[in-house]
């Protein structure tokens, strides 16, 4: 283990919860909460995998997604994406845009370390 | 007596559900083609040895096509048996069970009109549900505080040993996140008491939209040197609009419509269709106007000026109904897609040509209409991009008789028409005959 995971999501328990599980697990946390300069922060750091959320200040996480994958650097890098929509178009919308897994809130914490250490396993 | 005089609209649409041409069962029943097109359309009475020759030939009992049923109740029973999937009603008897039972059959047109009230009700409803920013941003924002909390609480329940500055920590980000998911639901709450308290808003935004063209008649002649203030104003002053949404759609329709008007004024028209005559490409010509122009407000204008009123309908380049100014005869579906041989939709594969076709629209009236179609590029011109466009039909009733040029439906579920390539799914009223 000791593989680096950036979380971009803009609530802060939310991000505190998720450093702390990953964390506990071996994983090395960085995170980010806007959608502004993401993209830039994600081609920085060049994570083992990205926890993205999709409602973010400045830019959804679809646009993100969408930019990471016409790039060649992170054309092939994990992303797990999180929403509070879970309807069939969302999961489209994701899977379309290059999301590597989907995963609606309100998760449990099991589900998203099974996530992070199958694609990054991957 | 009044039945009687139908006797023609019911032969003619029972040889249509049959997919027989006029001319082949004029030559079966040994009268010319001219004589059954009299029948038809109810100029010629019609009785004794031709009527049985004819119900003969269209393998039904002469009583339907003399005595037939009241029209209303059995198109409503029509239009119940097509949308249903889960029966199979006897569709070719819906003109004898109407006659026998009318008190039954009126029961299930009356269900029929309750249950298409429901469902408009909960498309309402879902529409609501699906656009309202309020409800959608409540909703993120409670899931959201739903995710924290559970994520921390599962923290707290499943590590063994947690140092005493994390435990803390989750603690209060649990105390914090708990009341923060309380007081949004407190306000989705007040906020769904007070939508429920909202008799308003049980339409969509485009029907508020025709509903308040309607009202006007699609006439906003009297707004021409309106300022954009006292424009904004007259929008917000409509009792139909409930909603922005409803408001920022009017204000587009009668944006334009005013620059309908300006375009060509009532005293321009008022000479060019005198005597009933509708010209719209000579209008376009003579006042070096858009066709779409022309045609948005002949029907603006048909109500006062000509002696039937005109009907409109415009989409967009998916084909979905925006504008629509309803004339008898005419059908134009709420909910369903329209049938795609409509010169509208032809339209849009020709852009800027204008397109004149007449029409019969199916069913028991057979009436006849004269379109004119046209598709013109919305917005601005861009280099290197494909415009959009919109498409318009101006429909003119017809009041002569004549052979169907081009038999078109309302839409698939509700069309007889037999051998349509058109067809986007099944009719129950073409399997009758």
């Amino acid at each position: 283990m000791g593989k680096n995971v950036l979380v971009i999501e803009d609530e802060p328990n939310i991000i505190e919860a998720i450093s702390f599980i990953l964390s506990r697990d071996g994983w090395s946390v960085a995170t980010h909460s806007n959608g502004h300069d993401a993209v830039g922060v994600v081609q920085a750091s060049m994570p083992d995998l990205v926890i993205l959320d999709v409602m973010l200040p400045g830019k959804t996480g679809y646009d993100i997604l969408r930019e990471l994958r016409s790039e060649d650097a992170t054309q092939g890098l994990p992303v797990l994406m999180l929403t509070a929509k879970g309807q069939v178009k969302d999961r489209e919308m994701a899977e379309r845009a290059g999301a590597s897994r989907f995963m609606t809130k309100p998760f449990s914490n099991a589900e998203v370390l099974d996530a992070v250490r199958e694609l990054v396993a991957g | 007596m009044v039945q009687q005089t139908l006797a023609g609209s019911r032969i003619r649409e029972r040889r249509v559900m049959a997919g027989l041409r006029q001319a082949e069962l004029a030559r079966q029943v040994g009268i010319s083609g001219s004589y059954l097109n009299l029948i038809e359309h109810n100029r010629r009475r019609i009785g004794g040895k031709l009527l049985n020759d004819i119900a003969q030939a269209l393998n039904v009992e002469p009583s339907l096509l003399s005595e037939g049923a009241e029209a209303a109740l059995l198109s409503a029973l029509r239009e119940a048996a097509a949308e249903t999937e889960a029966v199979a009603p006897e569709l070719e008897r819906g003109d004898e069970f109407a006659g026998r039972f009318p008190g039954w059959a009126g029961l299930i047109a009356e269900q029929h009109k309750r249950l298409r009230s429901l469902e408009h009700t909960a498309a309402t409803l879902t529409d609501r549900l699906t656009h309202d920013p309020h409800l959608a941003t409540s909703v993120h924002e409670m899931l959201t505080m739903v995710t924290a909390i559970r994520s921390t609480a599962g923290i707290l329940a499943d590590t063994k040993e947690i140092e005493p500055e994390w435990r803390n920590r989750f603690h209060r980000n649990l105390n914090e996140d708990s009341q923060r998911l309380a007081e949004g639901a407190e306000q989705l709450v007040a906020y769904l008491d007070d939508a429920g308290d909202a008799s308003a808003g049980m339409t969509l935004p485009l029907e508020e939209v025709e509903a308040m063209l309607a009202a006007h008649k699609f006439r906003f002649d009297s707004l021409v040197n309106a300022t954009p203030d006292e424009l904004s104003a007259f929008v917000a002053d409509q009792a139909q609009l409930t909603s922005d949404a409803a408001r920022d759609m009017a204000m587009t329709v009668v944006r334009q419509l005013r620059a309908d008007a300006r375009l060509l004024s009532l005293d321009m028209l008022e000479r060019q269709v005198e005597g009933g005559k509708v010209a719209p490409a000579q209008i376009a010509s003579d006042y070096g106007v858009p066709l779409s122009t022309v045609l948005r407000r002949l029907a603006a204008v048909s109500d006062e000026m000509l002696p039937m009123p005109l009907g409109l309908v415009m989409c967009d380049a998916a084909g979905t109904l925006m504008l629509r100014k309803p004339v008898e005869g005419f059908a134009i579906p709420r909910f369903s897609g329209a049938c795609p041989k409509w010169p509208l939709f032809q339209a849009l594969s020709r852009p800027m040509q204008a397109l004149r076709q007449t029409v019969t629209m199916t069913g028991r009236e057979a009436k006849r209409f004269d379109c004119y179609a046209v598709s013109e590029p919305i917005g601005t011109i861009q280099v290197n991009v494909a415009p959009l466009y919109h498409s318009y039909m101006l429909i003119v009733p017809l009041e002569e008789s004549g052979d169907a040029e081009a038999a078109v439906g309302s839409s698939c579920r509700v069309c007889p028409l037999a051998h349509c390539e058109g067809r986007r799914e099944p009719s129950l009223l073409a399997d009758v005959g």
